[in-house]
């Protein structure tokens, strides 16, 4: 989305006297008194949020015919904007051209959630198309008394209502209501991503979509290809100073003395802003704020030890207490079926703290004019990043307007937004815009993480060689430590972190298999540091599904070996009611070209070996299948991934080009992560802090990647920007088996260990 | 500061500036040209690349004082929206951008390639562009796009 085209200003100079979220321009003072700040957090009846029970809050219909169609969600690279407004188009029956969507704004936009889980056309599509479905009806109202006819011999093509017998009786949705609000309400209830907009009115069946299920291209896409579109890093406010942090060792360590002589040689300082433990630094020109941060001279009250050591760490995530217990299955007698005897099996799988690595690092602007705030930034849900910096300041949420503007993707990582708070806190130092962009050094070392995790599983297999019983446990810090919560630079003033973060779910840990003695389970262990680390947490695509479904598919695996049944038909031996689930199993498989044999394959004789291996999830009602073809270099220990097809059935496809591509991103990102991501720390820090030291896949090590889509019109549609991811490590971890006849149950797969896994063999058997 | 005169894009533009800016800041900033993105400031990721004189350079690590009276390209010297370059025409035919802020250094070491070898393979393709680093996983279409551009330019 183009934050250039979407002040408010500029929409009220383009439109007249349309005034869209009009409630917002004199509400203030009305209501002000009634609501007190922080007490109500639902968008009715509070000014605060823009009110989800006007059909205003939604829909504007400007003269020439367009319709802008107003969201508060944001598009992060995915591809949401070209898709929500298909589904706006098809409800409205107008052309896709004539929908524009506003996205993101706070000020403009009702509050339907953070952009996050692959949840945006599962649940904000729904409620567009419901505000839309609205917006028709009134329409067709309109018209129904200009035309003189009844509105149900009114049909609607390409936003011109016509009489059905009469069509010369016409009238266009531009002329009905052009420049002029609906003022209607619609009903609403629930809040953000559980809001059920206009339930009552009958939307359109799925058999006359017109443009949904269509490979529309990208709106956005030109722009980003010309340098004509602006990016978080590219907005630019009048009179803009430019702000830099001066990180401290650790987030608390306290600035003992800064000496601002320090950097009077540098033309452009502007100010040096100390506040708590946070440092930064203002000048006229970024190239002089880069230099000022760098060169300040700062002495920290530097604590001995940073961080925890990685052994530290993973020998407390191994013993430490759990703070809260999750189950996503637990049936029949777990326990007592694994004490039996039969063929037994244990394993344990260890997941690395990895990043998002966001190739834009964190940006945005802040302009703080005494109690009054405006943020430019890419933030997941910009009204946490309100309410977090209305909290900072203390000051009403209404008095801070965030304008999301698309930043690089992101994958989770803003759901924290940092840059935000690094950026007001300056802009109040110096009454002035402030654009913070951070370091790429900031990014890899202080940008939020996706957690380490260990998996250990427990099986017992009867004698006609099926899982009887399945024990399977996830010990994981929590995922969203940094969502929500306060930033770095809050913290860094004095604010306490209240939340714990989310638990790291259970999904992805086999609880889609029919299984008699089932138990899926997770453990939340606390963080051990209590200053925010660097090591804080943030979703990170799929939040731990990939590091579960690693350990509880490459079991599976390891299980099938051990009988000598393929892998493929073992799966589906625990499938045989799912019948979604299989078809998507099985769709994978085919394309592949899958042949029916156990793993691992027949040894090779030379140098290379190849190898195939299967993996399956389910997340949010998405189904995906991939198999990965891999080559292992016995001598060096290289993996190269040279193909993974995966078979993806998430309902209803909307736009089937947009999600191919997601699948291919999926792939991508999943190889990288699963063959070369690792975060490396020690007791002075992180030490992955460029993309020297956290590499990730490049050009020449791409796989090819084939997608099978399973178009499901009749269902809704549910999640496609992350699903994918989950069950590529798995996929590998068990191509390298079937290639080579060894097991790795720890990520990534290096070199060293596939080396090291070669020397210890026979290790690949998980028999208890 | 200093007094620098840049050409780019065609265009003679002076520049107020300290010298030892690095010349993406200076045309991000003072010559509000945007196509060049800052990715790492450390020559890792390519995302700042610009031709100048004929050759891709990382924007990022280069003082602006370097390139005086060079010829400079950056992204909008390619095209634009209106009237964009064959490069950027199959790049959008190909949708081949997800997130896009790694396409600038894509594009602009494209363009460097197919200018030297206007028919490349495509493990030529990957040889030249490994250096450049793509987040969002679009490494498949963007071989599909250059060789649609090659095949239209040729």
């Amino acid at each position: 989305m183009d934050a250039k085209t979407l002040s408010r200003r500029e929409l009220l100079q383009n439109t007249g006297a349309l005034v869209v979220g009009f409630n917002l321009m004199g509400w203030v003072n009305q209501t002000e008194a009634q609501v007190p700040d922080g007490a109500a957090s639902s968008p009715y009846d509070n000014p605060d949020y823009l009110d989800p029970t006007l059909l205003d809050s939604w829909l504007a219909v400007m003269p020439d015919g367009h319709i802008t169609v107003y969201t508060g969600k944001v598009d992060l690279g995915t591809g949401v904007e070209t898709a929500l407004a298909q589904i706006a188009a098809d409800e409205l029956d107008v052309p896709f051209e004539r929908i524009h969507m506003a996205m993101g704004d706070t000020a403009k936009t009702v509050d339907q959630g953070r952009t996050a889980g692959s949840q945006t056309l599962m649940r904000a599509g729904p409620q567009l198309r419901q505000a839309a479905a609205s917006g028709r009806q009134q329409l067709l109202k309109l018209a129904a008394a200009q035309l003189a006819s009844p509105a149900e011999m009114l049909a609607v093509r390409d936003g011109v209502v016509s009489v059905a017998n009469d069509p010369a009786k016409k009238v266009a949705y531009g002329d009905l209501l052009g420049g002029k609000r609906f003022n209607v309400t619609v009903s609403a209830k629930g809040l953000q991503w559980a809001m059920v907009v206009a339930p009552e009115v009958p939307p359109k069946s799925y058999k006359d979509y017109k443009v949904v299920g269509q490979s529309i291209p990208r709106v956005e896409l030109p722009k980003k290809l010309t340098g004509e579109f602006t990016y978080t890093p590219d907005v630019r406010v009048p009179g803009m100073l430019h702000g830099r942090v001066v990180r401290p060792a650790t987030v608390l360590s306290k600035p003992v003395s800064v000496d601002e002589a320090s950097i009077r040689h540098i033309a452009g300082v502007v100010k040096v802003v100390r506040e708590g433990s946070f440092v930064g630094v203002v000048a006229q020109t970024e190239w002089a704020a880069i230099q000022a941060a760098k060169a300040l001279k700062v002495t920290w009250a530097e604590p001995a030890k940073k961080l925890q050591t990685p052994e530290e760490v993973t020998e407390y995530l191994k013993t430490a207490k759990s703070s809260r217990d999750l189950k996503s299955v637990d049936k029949g007698n777990v326990d007592g079926a694994l004490a039996q005897s039969g063929k037994k099996f244990e394993a344990a799988y260890d997941w690395p703290f990895q990043m998002h690595g966001m190739m834009g690092p964190s940006c945005a602007v802040a302009d703080v004019r005494g109690d009054k705030v405006t943020v430019w930034t890419g933030a997941q849900g910009p009204f946490t990043t309100r309410d977090r910096i209305a909290a900072m300041l203390k000051v009403p949420k209404r008095n801070v307007s965030i304008i999301f503007a698309e930043g690089s993707g992101c994958y989770g990582r803003l759901t924290a937004d940092d840059a935000a708070e690094d950026a007001v806190l300056l802009s109040r130092a110096v009454a002035k815009p402030v654009r913070v962009q951070w370091t790429r050094e900031d990014e890899h070392v202080w940008s939020p993480k996706g957690p380490q995790q260990r998996m250990t599983a427990r099986a017992a297999v009867n004698d006609q060689g099926k899982i009887v019983a399945w024990d399977y446990l996830d010990r994981g810090f929590p995922w969203s430590e940094a969502q929500g919560t306060p930033q770095l630079a809050e913290r860094q003033i004095g604010a306490k972190t209240e939340l714990l973060g989310n638990p790291n779910g259970v999904g992805g840990g086999g609880e889609y298999y029919e299984i008699e003695h089932h138990r899926v389970a997770g453990a939340v262990i606390a963080w051990p540091q209590d200053d925010p680390s660097p090591l804080r947490t943030c979703a990170l695509r799929s939040p731990g599904e990939p590091a579960r479904n690693f350990g509880s598919e490459c079991f599976l695996d390891e299980i099938a070996a051990d009988l000598g049944v393929d892998p493929v038909q073992f799966r589906l031996r625990h499938l045989t009611s799912s019948k979604r689930i299989s078809e998507t199993l099985v769709a994978a498989a085919q394309k592949s070209g899958w042949r029916e044999r156990p793993s691992p394959a027949p040894p090779s004789k030379g140098a290379k070996a190849s190898g195939r291996g299967v993996a399956l999830s389910v997340r949010n009602g998405t189904i995906i299948a991939a198999v990965a073809e891999v080559e292992v270099d016995k001598i060096t220990g290289k993996v190269v991934v040279q193909k993974v097809t995966v078979a993806h059935d998430c309902g209803l496809i909307v736009n089937p080009d947009g999600l191919r591509f997601q699948i291919d991103g999926n792939v991508i990102q999943g190889v990288s992560r699963a063959l070369l991501e690792e975060v490396k720390f020690d007791a002075s820090g992180v030490q992955s802090q460029n993309w020297a030291t956290y590499p990730v896949l490049r050009f020449r090590e791409i796989p090819e990647v084939e997608a099978v889509l399973i178009n499901r019109p009749e269902l809704p549609p549910t999640g496609g920007a992350e699903p994918a991811i989950i069950v590529i490590p798995a996929a590998i971890g068990n191509a390298i088996f079937d290639a080579v006849g060894v097991r790795l149950r720890q990520v990534p797969f290096t070199p060293e260990r596939v080396l090291a896994a070669l020397k210890s063999k026979p290790s690949g058997t998980a028999r208890a | 500061m200093a007094n620098i005169s840049l050409k780019v894009n065609g265009q003679s533009r002076m520049v107020a500036t300290d010298p030892t800016t690095p010349l993406l800041y200076v045309l991000r900033n003072d010559l509000d040209l945007h196509g060049p993105r800052f990715g790492c400031g450390v020559a890792q990721c390519g995302a700042c690349t610009v031709i100048v004189d004929g050759a891709a350079v990382r924007s990022c690590v280069t003082p602006v004082r370097t390139v005086e009276n060079k010829a400079i390209t950056t992204l909008e010297g390619l095209g634009g929206v209106a009237k964009p370059h064959a490069l950027q025409a199959a790049f959008i035919a190909e949708q081949a951008a997800q997130c896009g802020y790694c396409m600038n250094g894509i594009l602009m070491n494209a363009k460097v390639l197919l200018d030297h070898n206007p028919h490349p393979t495509v493990d030529e393709i990957k040889a030249a562009l490994d250096p450049i680093l793509c987040r969002c996983g679009s490494h498949l279409r963007v071989i599909r796009a250059i060789q649609r551009a090659a095949s239209q330019l040729a």
